[in-house]
């Protein structure tokens, strides 16, 4: 079955979907002491790269394995893209000592994306945590873009403390702009911080939204997600106006090797975002 | 408009569903009050006769830790309760209170309400029940700041 299938992706697109395409690192900027931002463009003058925000690439690095990484930059710029990752194993650590200039293979983008065409004429709030802020900044990226389109736009970004902050200047700059509502949190405030500490979910209860017209966004460690659905629904939001991006070990990236299955989904072709009313039933069981 | 203490008291989400006559009992024991940035509002272990909600700003619920100075463990902010020592033997401060913000809040004298509390259980009833569960939303965050969930993986 899966040869056939494989094919007829092959067929339709004139691209095999498991062979990767050479691109060059343009540069790699450490963000936190265990995150690293790379910028790619493709080699050899091919075109450009084009995406929606919310969906991954496969990265492979050469002579360590290959990971899926979501895409962090901004949608608009087809000339280069950018990925945020953690070091947490071989793979990225490889990938966090590779130089400017440096070759990788990428295969995608693969995946579902953020609803930021459905959420226009409505408010949108985004809850976020960690690392979860990469996958979200490219629908970042297109709300401001298209600021006129949505009415309030609220983040609430929560990290583990000060120094583990992502895109810290462009928050900083985004918030300066007065259209977008940013409250950040740490877990353990330190010395000179002086502003939220505590769980970013708790700060849905008192957020500038309006719950009878707005659309949510959250992604960062699932625990954290199901406490951030409560409180939508506290809110009074429905399961149809709540978007997660779930994550599980994927590795062929478009359904063939079961590596990320959900339930009766693939977390790589179905998802990685998911309209929370699709997966309602078994999110949060600890059997799935 | 100048809005009366009834009325700051009946909007706030925390005595929603609130019995009229006891908004006037709870309004009673309410002052406004205000607080300049870095301003202790209480100290760890000084008597816990006041708890407040916050209209505006930011304040830190801090613990004095030798070594390492004044650690804030949670901030809290508009919307928000802030301090429930008042309600529990021997009535002292827990935790210390410190503005980050310049701050405006709502003061309750929590003796006064302990006192009509125990002349009125209904009133009692209706405070720890609304209490408890600010109790346990803070309970809950603190687990989940306990579990350190955006460290690396194990």
């Amino acid at each position: 079955m899966a040869p056939q299938l494989e094919n007829s992706i092959a067929a339709r697109t004139g691209v095999d979907p498991m062979v990767p395409e050479l691109y060059c690192i343009q540069r790699l900027r450490h963000e936190t002491d265990d995150t690293f931002t790379i910028e790619l463009s493709p080699t050899n003058g091919r075109g450009g790269f084009s995406f929606l925000p919310g969906q991954f690439n496969m990265i492979y690095v050469f002579g360590a394995g290959e990971v899926p990484i979501s895409i962090s930059s901004d949608p608009q710029n087809s000339k280069t893209f950018e990925h945020t990752t953690r070091i947490v194993g071989a793979v990225t650590r490889s990938m966090g000592h590779l130089k400017k200039g440096d070759s990788l293979g990428v295969r995608g983008p693969y995946g579902t994306h953020w609803p930021v065409e459905e959420a226009e004429g409505r408010d949108v709030i985004i809850v976020t945590g960690g690392i979860g802020l990469a996958p979200l900044r490219p629908a970042l990226y297109y709300l401001m873009a298209h600021r006129e389109k949505y009415h309030k736009i609220v983040l609430l970004y929560g990290a583990r403390t000060p120094e583990d902050i992502l895109y810290r200047r462009e928050l900083e700059r985004w918030r300066s702009k007065f259209d977008l509502e940013i409250q950040v949190t740490v877990d353990r405030g330190t010395r000179g911080w002086r502003g939220n500490v505590g769980v970013v979910t708790t700060m849905i209860g008192r957020s500038p939204f309006d719950s009878t017209n707005a659309i949510a966004m959250a992604c960062g460690p699932e625990v954290m997600m199901r406490f951030a659905v409560m409180e939508f629904q506290r809110r009074g939001l429905s399961s149809g106006d709540i978007y997660l991006s779930m994550e599980r070990n994927m590795k062929c990236a478009i359904g063939f090797c079961g590596h990320c299955q959900y339930g009766p989904a693939f977390i790589c072709k179905d998802g990685p975002v998911f309209r929370f009313d699709r997966i309602e039933p078994i999110f949060g069981k600890a059997e799935i | 408009m100048v809005q009366t203490l009834e009325g700051i008291v009946s909007e706030h989400a925390f005595f929603k569903g609130l019995d009229e006559r006891y908004i006037k009992l709870v309004a009673g024991c309410a002052k406004n009050v205000r607080f300049d940035e870095g301003q202790i509002i209480f100290r760890e272990g000084d008597a816990a006769d006041e708890f407040y909600f916050i209209r505006e700003g930011l304040v830190a619920v801090e613990l004095m830790i030798p070594q390492r100075g004044f650690t804030t463990l949670q901030t809290v902010g508009e919307g928000d309760v802030l301090g429930w020592s008042w309600l529990m033997p021997p009535y002292r401060w827990r935790f210390g209170a410190r503005t980050l913000q310049p701050t405006r809040a709502l003061a309750f004298d929590g003796k006064c309400l302990r006192n009509k509390c125990e002349e009125d259980h209904d009133l009692g009833y209706e405070l720890l029940k609304r209490f408890t569960f600010v109790v346990t939303e803070r309970l809950e965050a603190t687990r989940l700041q306990l579990l350190d969930l955006y460290g690396a993986p194990a």
